[in-house]
């Protein structure tokens, strides 16, 4: 159908009609034929070139609109320059830029004199501050499709560099907390050790005991760090041997609470108020129990010194609720998005001067994570505060079996 | 693009016009960080960076200037069009206004002793960040053509003023505490000072951006009362 639509039909007609008057006229009908053939056959190759003239055209104007429609559902913000101007730019672009920098300058879309600079190269990669958000870094590629277009990628980058910036935090932070009780333990003993100065036995007593309780901090410290980094390393290895939570979190309750109790009435500063047992879950017994005595630990050490610390295990729908609750000052709102980074404190020197390291909540987020668990610090200030972690709970409690699966 | 005009040539003018006023604010922009980092820094060598990129960005307003009016000679816009072309005039301007207050700072770097230890030196970088994300905004609305962006900017001013107050009475009392520290701070008064001027020029750029796209004047600002 196509190939007949294609061909010529008036010069064929005139052709015909030719033919026609050159037979009336008389003359040799193979002449007549031979004429007929040589003009149709003409009009055939003029056919064929002719066609093949439009194809060339058409892919060119249609290979830059098909540009842009490959490069929209793209995830990485692309721009498609026509020379300077922006002929198209994908969802991500549009979002990250602007609907409005389409058919704009590409300086407008590029503001920075670094990303305008690449434009004035045909090709190249330049790392942009401040393109979108105040603090954001992009990575700005050109590449050239031909003379007159070219195609620019944009990378974020803000997330790795602030990666890379909390790794130097972190280590900074770390050697910081390591040096403090290093530098004491290290004062007194210079002093214990010099022998002109004259120390009496009660003053050296006390200086024995400051270095001791400094290098027990030292101790805990690096203890917290390694666990930190092992929970870390096992972060994408969930942990699969059954645990009954409630049977954990009550011994431990049993057991703390035995080793506080309060001396004048003999009352018990924790309370275990829960289900008994079985509550089980998917977990890693150590970390499980590290995390039960960290939130127990931080809610006797922040809480009221006479109010008790009530630790529950609950069954809502198909998780297992850990609960431990404190009665006392609360926690100012503004700290609680910080809590659970390293070092972080609401009061620096009241909790060194209580032992913390600054690392048990880090540590308890990364256990929870770890659990594929979720975890939730609420408080009131003046009333007190109520952390809960909440596991799924696993189908069968069947020891053996699961452990032959895992 | 909005509407597109029957002749395309003065669609690129206008794309043209707006791509400069995007480069210069691109200088000014990277100007007013970079004359805070060299000033808390001491980077002399960044300063002198600063005190050059001044001359590209004069170049650029000249450019502007000229093209701009033979826009309006030869193709004689009109309603939004005559607006968005005489709103290039002015923010050329006022960009290069920032540019010179960056400058400014970047000339100070050299006159600031006792860096280490001095506190006010703390305060000036948060308010910067203020004063630039400012001018980077108002520059995003004005290629946008967005108002509403442009009218939020406008109520951002105050917070840079609150601070401008806050370190003039800190340096006022490091002054009083330590005479010898007069020369550093009165540097850094005018520091802060020339970093409430470019949030007022970003506020009087997002004006013209009003003007522009809506044809309407925004109601006149209050001014607080100048720091005692």
């Amino acid at each position: 159908m196509n190939r007949l639509q294609d061909l010529y039909w008036p010069p064929i007609a005139l052709a015909l009609a030719g033919a026609l008057v050159l037979v009336l006229s008389g003359t040799e009908p193979f002449l007549v034929i031979a004429v007929l053939v040589a003009w149709i056959g003409s009009l055939w190759l003029r056919r064929r070139q002719a066609k093949i003239e439009p194809r060339a055209a058409d892919s060119g104007v249609l290979s830059n609109r098909m540009m842009i429609d490959l490069i929209e559902p793209f995830g990485l913000p692309i721009l498609m320059l026509d020379k300077d101007r922006i002929a198209g730019a994908n969802a991500a672009a549009r979002e990250a830029l602007g609907q409005h920098v389409v058919g704009q300058d590409a300086r407008v879309a590029l503001r920075h004199p670094e990303a305008i600079a690449l434009l004035e190269t045909p090709s190249g990669t330049v790392m942009v501050k401040g393109l979108t958000a105040p603090r954001s870094i992009w990575q700005v590629s050109r590449v050239p499709i031909d003379a007159r277009f070219s195609l620019i990628e944009l990378v974020n980058r803000t997330a790795e560099a602030d990666i890379s910036r909390a790794h130097t935090d972190f280590v900074a932070n770390a050697s910081h907390e390591l040096r403090t009780p290093l530098a004491s333990i290290i004062g007194y003993i210079e002093t214990l050790s010099d022998p002109d100065a004259k120390v009496d036995k009660a003053t050296s007593k006390r200086f024995h005991l400051i270095v001791l309780r400094e290098a027990r901090r030292l101790q805990t410290l690096v203890e917290d760090l390694m666990a930190l980094s092992r929970i870390e390393a096992e972060k994408h290895d969930p942990p699969r041997n059954p645990i009954d939570l409630a049977m954990l979190a009550s011994g431990i309750a049993l057991e703390i609470a035995e080793s506080t109790s309060n001396d004048s009435d003999g009352a018990h500063r924790v309370i275990y108020a829960g289900v008994e047992e079985g509550l089980t879950v998917a977990g890693d017994r150590q970390q499980l129990d590290q995390l039960v005595r960290n939130l127990v630990d931080n809610a006797l050490k922040y809480g009221d010194p006479v109010k008790p610390v009530v630790v529950g295990v609950a069954h809502e729908g198909n998780e297992a609720v850990l609960t431990v609750r404190n009665e006392g000052e609360g926690i100012a709102p503004e700290h609680l998005p910080h809590l659970t980074r390293r070092f972080y404190r609401t009061d620096p020197g009241r909790s060194r001067a209580a032992g913390g390291t600054g690392l048990g909540l880090a540590i308890v987020k990364h256990i929870v994570e770890r659990h594929r668990g979720r975890f939730d610090i609420t408080s009131k200030l003046g009333v007190g505060t109520t952390v809960t972690a909440r596991f799924k709970l696993t189908a069968t409690p069947a020891l053996p079996l699961a452990q032959a699966a895992g | 693009m909005v509407a597109q005009h029957t002749v395309k040539a003065f669609d690129d003018e206008l794309a043209r016009l707006h791509g400069l006023i995007a480069e210069m604010g691109g200088l000014a922009e990277l100007s007013v960080h970079e004359a805070m980092d060299a000033l808390v820094s001491g980077n002399l060598e960044l300063a002198q960076q600063v005190i050059e990129r001044d001359k590209r960005i004069d170049a650029l307003e000249a450019e502007v200037d000229r093209f701009a009016i033979t826009v309006l000679a030869l193709r004689s816009p009109v309603a939004d069009d005559l607006r968005d072309v005489i709103a290039t005039l002015k923010i050329a301007g006022i960009i290069e206004r920032i540019g010179d207050y960056a400058k400014n700072i970047a000339k100070r770097v050299g006159q600031i002793s006792g860096r280490r230890k001095f506190e006010p030196l703390t305060l000036l970088p948060a308010m910067n960040d203020l004063a630039a994300e400012m001018v980077h905004d108002v520059l995003t609305a004005f290629a946008a053509r967005d108002a509403e962006a442009a009218a939020e900017i406008l109520t951002r001013d105050s917070r840079v003023d609150a601070f401008y107050d806050s370190i003039f009475r800190n340096l006022v009392s490091y002054m009083v505490e330590n005479p010898a520290t007069i020369s550093t701070a009165a540097q850094l008064l005018f520091v802060a000072r020339n970093i409430e001027r470019i949030g007022d020029h970003a506020t009087n750029i997002a004006e013209v951006v009003h003007y522009s796209v809506t044809g309407k004047t925004l109601p006149e600002r209050e001014k607080g009362p100048l720091p005692v």
